[in-house]
């Protein structure tokens, strides 16, 4: 979690962990009432495309502390890193390819 | 016939046995896996939902003015803020997201307690992983009762329900809607379903893992992974919650 080395006590280690606990924490409450906060502020009738972009963002931002501290990934070997994190690359593909094929459906269904 | 054969030393690497080229146990990497694979079904899932929702014609018009769809002719997709604004004890009060935020907050801090209790693993304090599981335990049961709470609001709906082409429906099942299109109320069953499946699960696997340290299995093992690789688990499905509230609820 935080950084610590063989020199410091297991209580200074603790303490450095429960820091890092604490700091994970309060980011991830803020940032859901960051969420809440834009999701009411949002003025009736504007595009909703930039709030959906800085839904999308704020959740990465949440994902992404989760798995490297909580989830420990951030403190793994980088190999280890790699392997879990490229295979979720596919998914990128695969939001294209179904919004795309759902784009085509939309059009068939409104020709018919 | 005579033969020299000189033997080269063999070239070593960290791949040919009796190390951990990527520094962690057997267990541990095989739950990272199982991890990537239930990620790629979560994310198929609610690629799908996107998908789908693409597919319909969406709600045009100020959201305070926001109705339910009274017509199959112009079927548009329901705002969530305007589907999910019920809070227990609060009725007929609109409350928008506040009880699915709230359920966010306690997996969250599930998973805070979680962390503490790997934390107290690593330094074999039994007491404390004693208390650290148990308090993941209850924060996952309490979740889950929350789930079961909006299953059956959004299954009985809103008192005035609402008159489609003529028919008066109150609530959601697999056959009527009373939000909109059907498939809205299908993949709110299937996707908030199939993550209530993973937290239920995750607590019978924490109330295993507390069994265990209560009986010192853990103790007499020398080490308390295991609640590492719960603990990956239960992170998880948190991690699943956040998207979910996020395409599901907020988008």
């Amino acid at each position: 979690m935080a950084h610590f080395d063989a020199s410091m006590t297991p209580e200074q280690i603790k303490a450095a962990k429960m820091k890092t606990v604490v700091k994970v924490t309060a980011i991830l409450a803020i940032v859901t009432i960051i969420e809440f906060i834009f999701a009411f502020a949002w003025p009736d009738g504007a595009s909703r495309t930039p709030l959906n972009i800085i839904f999308v963002a704020l959740t990465l931002v949440k994902a992404g502390y989760i798995i490297w501290e909580f989830m420990h990934l951030g403190h793994e070997t980088k190999l280890l890193k790699f392997v879990i994190l490229f295979p979720l690359l596919f998914l990128v593909w695969l939001l294209v390819a179904l919004f795309d094929e759902g784009g085509a459906v939309v059009t068939a269904i409104q020709n018919w | 016939m005579s033969s020299s054969t000189t033997l080269k030393n063999p070239v070593v690497t960290k791949w040919d046995g009796g190390e951990r080229p990527m520094k962690a146990t057997y267990g541990k990497l095989m739950m990272w896996f199982f991890l990537v694979s239930d990620a790629f079904t979560f994310a198929s899932l609610l690629i799908a939902y996107g998908v789908v929702r693409y597919m319909h014609p969406a709600y045009e018009g100020p959201y305070s003015a926001f109705e339910f769809a009274t017509s199959s002719d112009n079927f548009y997709w329901p705002i969530p803020e305007k589907v999910f604004n019920a809070f227990p004890g609060l009725h007929g009060v609109d409350a928008p997201l506040m009880f699915v935020g709230l359920m966010t907050f306690i997996l969250i801090l599930s998973s805070v307690t979680m962390v503490l209790a790997v934390e107290a693993g690593e330094r074999k304090s039994k007491a404390e992983v004693e208390k650290w599981m148990l308090w993941t335990i209850v924060g996952g049961i309490t979740f889950l009762a929350c789930q079961a709470w909006e299953w059956s609001h959004f299954i009985h709906g809103t008192d005035e329900g609402v008159i489609r082409d003529g028919v008066q429906i109150f609530g959601a099942n697999l056959r009527e809607n009373q939000y909109g299109p059907q498939l809205f109320a299908s993949f709110f069953f299937f996707i908030t379903g199939f993550h209530g499946i993973h937290v239920t699960s995750g607590v019978i696997i924490n109330i295993v893992i507390f069994y265990n340290v209560v009986m010192g299995t853990y103790e007499e093992r020398g080490t308390y992974e295991m609640i590492e690789k719960g603990g990956l688990y239960w992170h998880f499905v948190d991690l699943v919650w956040v998207f979910v509230f996020t395409f599901f609820y907020l988008v």
